[in-house]
């Protein structure tokens, strides 16, 4: 059965609460969402905000509490052994046995998914090719560095060809330049084969330099769901800042301006204003024609955290660096 | 931004759902599952002589102190130490099994195969087969190493004794792997459970030591410990004595672990999420 709609997911009322010594956490709250057919989407919010819990339920590993989701053509609840022909998923953790020698491992991941030995073979040759896994084709999973075990992964989670593929936290744990090679794949697989691919990431540089869409979650709930520059240019909008040579020429600027004195002199005079590369020559000509002199001016472009910022009032930055208790571990103290 | 062709991406689809039509029932997905477990095994065959190591111990250690007691006769002492033996080799290769599962659980191995379009039955099953493969090649190990000490090697016996041991060991692993699946990512639960278990199973079994000077309520303790009847029947089948009443009660015995550990691992892996 192909997908009539071009809907890759969707997802209505989608809720999980655990239950643990007689507390009731709310994991996810009525999650809606719908990621079409090709599209890269990230889904971004601190530890705890319900990510992972969200993608368990929508690759048939957790029953959903309330709600429905048909992923892939096929509904979560009642063809589970659908879904998880067609999807592949790429867990939080490495997924190579210790023990297990690379090709091994995606030599039975081929017989797991119903593929036959030559199949197998060349379509584990064809991903060992693809993600620089050669050199280490025949040792122990457990003798790969990070970066080599997230490849191995993401070989495993493609095996089969799936047309939609789920990442959790693909890069967490990784260093810089072992990121930046994980990204190129995930890139380079999707301008190759069209994978609808849906992510998870606590990174805010993640989430901005890969996904097309981004949905930020926090709480158990989506609080925001657009493009990143959609969202930086609503929610955030671009920062101007202005110094002047005295704090009356400030005051008098920021009146007419609209903008905010600041600065430990009051000087320094900022306006939030959409499209802020073009606004800053229009005040500073602006100001001119009044006779205000403009000393210094500066612009920066919002990120993904001044988003965040404006949504909840926090910080992911801090949040990242304070992960409060995951659902994973609420989910195994109700176990 | 997707250069493919609607034509050429209908037919990548078709392709897919050709590859994922393929039949995928419980005897596939076990033979998949237990080939993926054998693996290193093949490919590290060192390993499965490792772990020999405790037994080969208790018989060249504990052995002479045997033969010292019974009064010097070391062929008839290796003719009732080697089947304990045997089947201490299959109680603690397969009671530790559990914890490669639970290794696997902690990273992301194991979830990985839940995800994939598996019979969660055949995950149990296909582990707790692959027991076997260890459980036979050590156990003829064991017995060729005591056959120059004088070991009478009776071969219709000792296969009879290690088909016998094997459906023990499939039921025992599979009871590890329940125990595994239970912990979760408690490690020192499952090592709590094993530990406070498995020696006094061994002792009570009369495996090492005869309990037929020991107090009454070791009797006791011995009479409803499944081991204590496949100690017994190992004694019969590797002496070639095929009809001794204890055979059957071994195999009852291994035939009961094999049911009741595959019933509850079968439903522990079930749950597993």
């Amino acid at each position: 059965m192909t997908n009539q709609t071009n809907q890759m997911i969707t997802a209505h009322g989608l809720t999980k609460t655990f239950r643990s010594k007689g507390q009731t956490v709310e994991a996810v709250r009525s999650v809606d969402l719908s990621v079409a057919t090709g599209e890269l989407v990230a889904f971004l919010g601190p530890n705890g905000a319900g990510k992972s819990t969200t993608l368990r339920m929508l690759t048939t590993l957790l029953p959903p509490t309330a709600g429905e989701a048909i992923v892939a053509g096929c509904d979560i609840r009642t063809d589970p052994a659908g879904v998880r022909r067609r999807i592949g998923y790429v867990g939080q953790g490495n997924s190579g046995g210790h023990t297990q020698r690379v090709r091994d491992e995606l030599h039975a991941q081929g017989a797991f998914y119903g593929m036959g030995r030559r199949e197998t073979r060349a379509r584990s040759a064809e991903l060992i090719e693809s993600l620089e896994l050669a050199q280490v084709a025949n040792r122990q999973v457990q003798s790969l560095s990070g970066g080599q075990k997230r490849r191995l992964d993401i070989a495993l989670g493609l095996i089969h060809r799936p047309e939609l593929l789920f990442l959790d936290e693909p890069s967490t744990g990784l260093d810089p330049h072992s990121r930046a090679n994980l990204w190129e794949h995930i890139v380079e697989l999707r301008r190759a084969t069209g994978t609808t691919i849906f992510l998870t990431t606590h990174y805010l540089d993640e989430a901005d330099q890969l996904a097309e869409r981004v949905m930020v979650m926090d709480n158990g709930a989506v609080i925001a769901d657009d493009t990143a520059d959609a969202l930086k240019g609503s929610l955030a909008g671009d920062r101007v800042t202005l110094t002047f040579d005295s704090p009356s020429d400030a005051a008098t600027a920021a009146a007419r301006i609209g903008g905010e004195v600041d600065g430990a002199d009051a000087r320094v005079v900022t306006v939030t204003a959409p499209g802020g590369d073009r606004a800053l020559p229009r005040y500073i000509r602006s100001l001119s024609d009044a006779g205000l002199e403009v000393a210094a001016a500066t612009h920066r472009q919002p990120t993904l955290d001044d988003v965040f910022l404006a949504l909840t009032g926090r910080s992911l930055r801090e949040e990242a660096a304070a992960p409060a208790a995951s659902a994973e571990e609420l989910e195994t103290a109700a176990a | 931004m997707n250069t493919i062709s609607p034509a050429a991406a209908d037919a990548v689809a078709a392709d897919r759902h050709a590859a994922s039509a393929r039949p995928t029932g419980f005897v596939h997905d076990t033979a998949t599952v237990f080939v993926r477990e054998s693996r290193p095994l093949v490919r590290d065959p060192f390993s499965v002589i490792f772990s020999l190591v405790q037994p080969l111990v208790f018989l060249g250690l504990f052995g002479p102190l045997l033969v010292g007691a019974a009064g010097g006769d070391v062929a008839a002492t290796l003719q009732w130490f080697v089947p304990g033996i045997l089947v201490m080799v299959a109680l603690f290769g397969t009671a530790s099994t559990g914890a490669n599962l639970l290794f696997e659980m902690q990273t992301g191995s194991h979830e990985r195969t839940l995800v994939a379009p598996l019979s969660r039955s055949a995950l149990l099953v296909g582990r707790a087969l692959k027991e076997v493969v260890p459980l036979v090649i050590q156990g003829t190990i064991v017995v060729l190493v005591a056959v120059p000490f004088g070991f009478r090697l009776d071969v219709p016996g000792l296969v009879a004794g290690l088909a016998v041991l094997a459906v023990f060991g499939v039921g025992f692993g599979a009871l590890s792997y329940t125990l595994a699946l239970g912990c979760r990512n408690r490690d020192w639960m499952f090592w709590m459970v094993h530990q406070t278990l498995l020696f006094p199973l061994m002792i009570l079994s009369g495996m090492l030591l005869p309990l037929e000077d020991g107090p009454a309520w070791m009797k006791v303790a011995a009479a409803v410990n499944p081991l204590s009847y496949l100690v017994g029947a190992e004694r019969a089948l590797l002496a070639g004595d095929f009809g001794a009443p204890a055979v059957l009660g071994g195999i009852v015995a291994a035939a009961a672990t094999c049911a009741i550990g595959v019933f509850v691992g079968v439903r522990a892996m079930r749950r597993a999420r």
